[in-house]
């Protein structure tokens, strides 16, 4: 009989983005976890994927230009 | 304490300190700098109206960014005659990069995954995300460049949770294949060349 705690590959990864964006809950994220631990394949498209999400950090902040900043400024004392 | 006690200094302060970050998102919604100056500073003005109804400052991103898209969304609608949203939360192949960067033939020569993140530029993720469509690029931006929940999104965008996950999952399955496209322009991919036969 199998463990009811552990999951294979597939249901691993069906899961992994929903557990890399932090929204799984509960025994699920363990189970996610607990395989990514064991399995050296699904851990390495892990840590892809988590490099990956990282990228993205870089297009969170834009440069503010002092006109665009003088625009801004003088739209919230004009009301 | 209501959040519009206090005058407007509590919100110029909190409208500079995410100004960079709304100008990021408002640049991978419209593509250029000018619409995206435009489309802040409109939401700003929406906002400075609206704020009486922002109960508590600490929800004030979450708020100023469901304003900026919805903004958005108004434009494009009013531009498009009716939103372009149906039939695109559904199907489409699984696509990861992953698995294409993974393949055997690659790894005989190197870590090709690790090359590729290591060569990866901020151009080319803001391109790639530039080239999907709207209903994807909106939940690609708010969870994976701003960092929002899901719950937050399905807040903003007034879709259920699930619509969220599926346009996520899609969105980024198609951003991953523009950056395949990407990497095997770069020449992470190798190319089978085929030899002209000689003309006698």
């Amino acid at each position: 009989m199998s463990d009811p705690t552990t999951i294979n590959c597939e249901e691993a990864l069906r899961l992994l983005a929903t557990y890399l964006d932090g929204e799984l809950g509960g025994a699920e994220r363990e189970h996610v976890a607990r395989h990514l631990k064991t399995c050296r394949s699904c851990y390495s498209r892990a840590e892809f994927e988590r490099r990956l999400k990282a990228e993205f950090d870089g297009l969170r902040r834009e440069e503010i230009t002092p006109a665009f900043e003088q625009r801004v400024r003088r739209l919230i004392t004009e009301f | 304490m209501p959040a519009d006690e206090g005058g407007g200094a509590w919100f110029e302060h909190a409208v500079l300190e995410v100004l960079p970050d709304l100008l990021g998102t408002a640049l991978r919604l419209t593509k250029n700098r000018a619409d995206a100056e435009d489309l802040v500073a409109d939401a700003i003005a929406k906002a400075w109206l609206a704020r009486g109804s922002l109960r508590e400052h600490d929800r004030f991103r979450g708020w100023i960014f469901r304003i900026l898209t919805n903004r958005f969304l108004s434009e494009r609608r009013t531009l498009a005659g009716r939103p372009a949203e149906q039939s695109l939360d559904e199907g489409g192949p699984e696509f990861s990069l992953f698995e294409r960067l993974h393949q055997p033939f690659l790894l005989w020569w190197s870590t090709p995954e690790q090359e590729f993140l290591d060569k990866l530029a901020r151009e080319d993720l803001a391109r790639a995300i530039d080239t999907l469509p709207e209903t994807f690029r909106l939940v690609v931006v708010l969870a994976d460049v701003q960092g929002f929940s899901y719950r937050a999104i399905a807040e903003t965008l007034a879709v259920p949770v699930g619509t969220v996950r599926s346009r996520l999952a899609r969105g980024r399955a198609l951003l991953q294949s523009v950056l395949w496209e990407h990497a095997c322009d770069a020449g992470l991919r190798p190319t089978v060349h085929h030899r002209k036969p000689d003309i006698a």
